[in-house]
């Protein structure tokens, strides 16, 4: 497939595994302890394991999976929320397929789903949209998920509903902005990052100059990377010879899709129906100043908070849940002492069991070479 | 959800709407266009655009150039280091010849 199949050749990754040896040979800190770098995005986590790029990079380039899966940090109380909506009578309840099972405190969508309750998963907002227009009886719901490279598809989806004047359609808003994420991270006292992988498909939207301070006043290198094993692979590259040269800079290594100024008609329509929560909680990380959207006013009757009366209930992660360190990359996935045992793919108890792109799930899935190294 | 996929325009539905068909690797599927829109590339210019598709909106126009462009630079390491290899095996045989 055109613009996919040429960035996973082989013969050219090997090339690269080759370069990045090299360059780790000329960084004198790589003598002392591994170069840690963070790929922020779940979208590359997943990458990196279904390719098994771990296992190609030298031992002195460890990679640390970020908070970047929206599924895997939603918290509890939402899924809680999730299923009191989809419970009431006269209710059809949408939502992308990954949300199915993540757990709350009583029961997932999934199982709300087979207890009753009307819950369609969707490819498309778009489609939440035809379902009410189809059927103006009901009211129909859609679970709005993910950081800024959904957030405008839900934005222009209300937007549009709006312009038809359809009122038997909400959603229900659970979306997040990564750099407040960003900067709860670079402030978090064990923070052991050396530099970021990029999100390419948030910054597809954002464009990369929200991240300059990463560089200029945390003096850490970022590259936005693309999500094949080549453009994973070139990022880490680029991101060591920035760490060679003493340089922290933003740097784009995905141009082909991410221009440095985002996409204007994305930020307008955010912009249009969403403003800053003034704060939101996250699954492992707790509570982080501005890192979530809520419908604005002018909104307010597309607002299933609004529309319907919540439990909004905190609800704690289970005890024994080191989500969090894994997040913050501060222990491995196989060390928390419930990974593949209480907490399964397919029994997943921490939120980052289970969607593919949870770095538990990843490497229970695909088994990390070096965390199979590490427990042994 | 978020990894989305690129696909081709191939036909525009509804202008108005911004809503178009796209080719996936042969699926066709109708997708809104309004991010891949400006006053600089109107609707009727987005047929044969290649697109990223997220979740049915196409957010970004797979620019070809820069394609080309990370392509040749992984190329270029790929040449580059068949030239230090060359170096190297030429390096060996001098100093063989040498001792």
């Amino acid at each position: 497939m055109k613009y996919i199949d040429e960035y996973r050749d082989r013969d050219k990754a090997a090339v690269l595994v080759k370069e990045i040896e090299a360059l780790v040979a000329e960084i004198p800190l790589a003598k002392e302890r591994p170069i840690n770098i963070m790929e922020v995005c779940g979208g590359h986590t997943h990458s990196i394991f279904r390719y098994g790029i771990e296992g190609m990079l030298p031992k002195e380039v460890e990679l640390v999976h970020g908070p970047g899966c929206p599924v895997c940090v939603l918290p509890m109380g939402r899924v809680d929320d999730c299923v009191a909506i989809a419970e009431r009578p006269g209710v059809i309840f949408t939502t992308f397929g990954d949300a199915m099972r993540v757990p709350g405190s009583k029961k997932s969508l999934m199982q709300a789903k087979a207890d009753g309750a009307d819950i369609r998963m969707v490819y498309s907002p778009m489609d939440a949209l035809e379902i009410a227009r189809k059927d103006p009886d009901r009211e129909v719901v859609f679970f709005g998920l993910g950081f800024e490279t959904t957030m405008p598809s839900t934005a222009l989806t209300v937007l549009q509903a709006e312009r038809e004047g359809i009122t038997n359609f909400s959603v229900f808003c659970n979306h997040i902005t990564i750099v407040p994420t960003l900067k709860a991270i670079l402030e978090s006292p064990d923070l052991n990052l050396d530099a970021f992988i990029g999100p390419g498909h948030v910054s597809m939207v954002i464009g990369t100059a929200p991240y300059e301070f990463i560089a200029n006043f945390y003096k850490k290198p970022m590259v936005v990377s693309g999500f094949e094993p080549l453009d994973v692979l070139q990022s880490v590259w680029m991101v060591l010879k920035q760490i060679k040269e003493g340089r922290a800079d933003i740097e784009n290594q995905y141009a082909r899709v991410v221009p440095d100024e985002g996409n204007k008609a994305a930020l307008d329509a955010v912009d249009k129906v969403y403003e800053l929560r003034d704060f939101f909680e996250w699954r492992g990380l707790g509570s982080i100043d501005h890192s979530g959207v809520k419908l604005r006013e002018a909104c307010a009757h597309f607002d299933a908070e609004r529309k319907f009366a919540l439990p909004n209930l905190q609800v704690a992660d289970p005890a024994a849940c080191q989500c969090g360190a894994v997040l913050k990359g501060v222990i491995k996935p196989w060390q928390c002492p419930l990974f593949g045992t209480a907490c399964t793919p397919e029994t997943p108890l921490g939120a980052l069991m289970v969607s593919s792109e949870g770095s538990c799930s990843a490497y229970y899935q695909y088994g990390g070479v070096k965390a199979q190294a590490g427990a042994a | 959800m978020c990894l989305g996929i690129p696909g081709r325009i191939v036909k525009i539905d509804d202008a108005a709407k911004r809503l178009a068909t796209v080719d996936v690797g042969g699926v066709k599927r109708q997708v809104n266009i309004a991010c891949v829109v400006d006053d600089t590339h109107p609707v009727e210019n987005c047929v044969g655009d290649w697109v990223l598709i997220h979740v049915g909106f196409a957010m970004s126009r797979i620019d070809e150039q820069e394609a080309a462009e990370t392509l040749k630079i992984l190329s270029e390491l790929g040449e580059a280091q068949a030239e230090i290899e060359a170096m190297r095996l030429s390096e060996a045989e001098m100093g063989r010849a040498a001792s």
